[in-house]
């Protein structure tokens, strides 16, 4: 393996983990308040939709009955996708704290939803089995290239990484990767995060304190709403599919779900697990199998890997890992 | 919890009630997509040419097979929930149950339907069981969220199906699927037995199998000492222990069971239609399971009668096609139900209980 094949494994690893990255920090918030969230999949698929939709209208032609902008098209489906999942993250707040309904049947509810309706709106609207127009140009996120990317490029080693590795990815994989620290910032350095977390260890004490353990909440939620937003607009707008395509997100929403578990609920470890998925996934994408000499490693063991490590991490072979003790419990105030 | 709520308002008036919201909104969304729901009903029942709606000649069918798989994984959905497990991965515990299903019939050329259906269920149970059993252990033993592992174990199964059918059980050519099973393991189809059933619907005799796997968790829950702790364990585990019953036993048992209940729908999918394993023979009916249990109050009986009305949605919903809604509707249409009859249900529950209480205050 030359050191070229490396940085091309590299480089799709980080593109490939940027919508997980997204899913897994809205996760990390829900969970952190005590909102078990399994519709992050479900909240990515129902938003890669909007963002397809919004940004293939808002480059239609004015005589077609578009809105025929000719830029920022992709910024339109990205707050289509955040609006969208915004929608779906208050249904999800709504059943599990203004209801206290049960939080897993709340998230299944709502990835099935997503998986219905936005095939069934999709073929409304476009008549194309639920896919949305080919997009193209300013209707997606295109990369970006950082200054002295060129000028630095013959440097050996360094410049190709600078170049292709961290050079040339779309906004929203810098966004990512720049919620990653302000999410950290923002749990651990803030009044607003330390009771976001204490809403999810011990809610009776945050509420004694005088605070809404209620409106923490959904402003947890609300927040994973709008990365969930963002990972799907990255799915529609930020990959080569270039466009809506049915059920799009092909679990990656629980991928997601395996590294926040993975990550043990910190940011920062969230960045590595999201990082070593999405590399398990460019080398499942680029080699069938793998040879080792004594035996064969299939593509399948590499796709089950993330969800096979979350298990044993789990376990708590390897470490524990320790929910937030309210997770899952709706807060009931005393009367 | 339920003061002063009659027990017939718990089982029947709330679930009628969620049930006739989420249909409503179901309604709507037909409306959105610019479709009559009334038209849309009547093609889900009588069917776009007659007989192909979900209660027509050739429809109905479809109807009672798509509803033993839901009896299945309804009841192993319902199983586990008395124990307050939440058995999210009937999806990998039915898939795997396929391997079970295919590992059995394609070992032996059984000589008879009869036997090979006997040791098709034993294999199916055993490998739904089997892929139960870890997250269940590590649930008992090291306190792992059941939820997270079993959803876990649905995406490691469904890539190790992918890995044997594209790999060591693999048929000669390149279509992922296995030989196909002998003759002498085909299960007769509801047509065979009661020749008013069309000839090409694939309803066949496991139908009765899942009826009386209803009336065997029937029995266990209700009416065996194992029951009565499964039952105690899911109410408080602390009064449980208390008792002297063991957790780790209970939940071991009640996902076990939970697993083998929902392995045993490749009887109905691979050996009854199908006749070999193929990619994706469980198609959601392990998620549906759960919406089948919450309708159905976790009792057999209700079990049934909910995995019928899903198999009414799934059969009729696939006609809606011909009328240009796609056939997601019924997906659309059963996150409505998990939803309302789920999540929201407190939505219905408080004003009903609020009721009563008015009306128990005007009686008095």
């Amino acid at each position: 393996m030359d050191f070229n094949t490396i940085l091309q494994l590299f480089d799709s690893a980080v593109r490939l983990s940027t919508p997980l990255l997204l899913a897994c920090l809205a996760g990390l918030y829900s969970e952190r308040s005590g909102i078990f969230d399994i519709g992050l999949e479900g909240k990515m698929l129902a938003g890669a939709f909007a963002a397809g939709a919004m940004s293939a209208y808002a480059g239609m032609p004015v005589t077609e009955g578009g809105l025929g902008m000719t830029w920022g098209m992709a910024w339109m489906g990205a707050l289509a996708a955040v609006a969208v999942s915004i929608v779906l993250a208050l249904i999800h707040g709504f059943a599990s704290i203004t209801l206290r309904g049960n939080q897993l049947i709340s998230g299944v509810a709502i990835n099935f939803f997503a998986a219905g309706s936005t095939v069934l709106i999709g073929q409304y609207w476009f008549q194309s089995g639920g896919q949305t127009p080919p997009l193209r140009g300013a209707q997606r996120f295109e990369a970006i290239t950082l200054p002295f990317a060129k000028t630095l490029e013959g440097v050996p080693i360094l410049g190709p990484t600078y170049h292709d590795l961290i050079s040339g990815h779309n906004a929203l994989v810098y966004m990512a990767l720049l919620a990653v620290p302000l999410t950290w910032w923002l749990l651990f350095r803030t009044r607003f995060g330390l009771r976001l977390r204490a809403v999810g260890e011990s809610p009776e004490a945050v509420d004694t304190a005088g605070i809404s353990v209620v409106r923490q909440r959904y402003v947890a939620v609300l927040i994973a709403g709008v990365l969930c937003g963002l990972a799907g607009a990255y799915l529609s707008l930020g990959t080569s599919a270039a466009g809506f395509v049915k059920d799009m997100s092909a679990g990656k929403g629980f991928i997601a779900l395996a590294a926040l578990i993975f990550a043990k609920w910190q940011p920062k470890s969230a960045l590595f697990a999201c990082l070593l998925f999405g590399f398990l996934e460019a080398i499942g994408n680029r080699y069938q199998s793998i040879d080792l000499g004594a035996f064969v490693v299939p593509v399948q063991f590499m796709q089950a890997l993330p969800y096979i490590l979350t298990v044993v991490i789990l376990a708590g072979f390897i470490g524990k890992a320790i929910p937030p003790a309210a997770g899952g419990e709706p807060y009931v105030k005393e009367r | 919890m339920n003061k002063g709520l009659p027990k017939w308002a718990d089982i029947i008036l709330i679930p009628l009630l969620s049930l006739t919201l989420a249909f409503l909104v179901s309604g709507l969304i037909v409306m959105f997509i610019g479709e009559n729901p009334i038209e849309a009903v009547k093609v889900m029942l009588v069917g776009e040419f007659g007989d192909s709606g979900a209660f027509g000649r050739f429809g109905i069918g479809y109807t009672l097979y798509y509803t033993t798989s839901f009896i299945f994984t309804g009841l192993a959905v319902a199983v586990a929930f008395h124990a307050r497990m939440f058995n999210i991965g009937g999806e990998g515990q039915a898939g795997m149950g396929g391997v079970g299903v295919a590992t059995v019939l394609l070992s032996v050329a059984w000589p008879h339907w009869t036997i090979a259906i006997v040791a098709a269920s034993l294999g199916a149970m055993a490998f739904g069981a089997a892929w139960a059993a870890i997250p269940a252990y590590l649930q008992a033993k090291r306190g792992s969220h059941i939820v997270i592992t079993t959803i876990m174990f649905n995406w490691i199964g469904s890539a190790l199906i992918v890995y044997l059918l594209v790999g060591p059980m693999q048929a000669p050519g390149m279509v992922p699927e296995t030989v196909g099973f002998s003759a002498g393991s085909s299960i007769p189809t509801l047509h065979e037995i009661f020749p008013a059933f069309d000839k090409h619907a694939p309803a066949n005799v496991s139908l009765f199998l899942a009826l009386f796997a209803a009336v065997g968790v029937w029995v266990l829950i209700w009416k065996t000492r194992l029951g009565y702790e499964i039952r105690a364990f899911g109410h408080s585990e602390k009064a449980a222990i208390y008792a002297g019953i063991k957790p780790v036993k209970i939940i071991m048992v009640a996902m076990l069971v939970s697993g083998a209940l929902a392995g045993m729908m490749a009887v109905n999918t691979v050996q009854g239609e199908a006749e070999r394993l193929i990619l994706d023979t469980v198609q959601g009916a392990g998620f549906v399971g759960i919406a089948v249990a919450l309708m159905g109050r976790s009792h057999p009986v209700g079990v049934v009668l909910a995995a019928f009305l899903f198999g009414v949605l799934y059969q009729g919903g696939s006609e809606l096609q011909y009328i240009g809604i796609p056939r997601e509707m019924v997906v659309v249409i059963q996150a409505l139900v998990i939803m309302f009859v789920g999540s929201l249900e407190n939505m219905v529950r408080i004003p009903v209980e609020r009721a009563f209480v008015l009306f128990n205050k005007g009686a008095a």
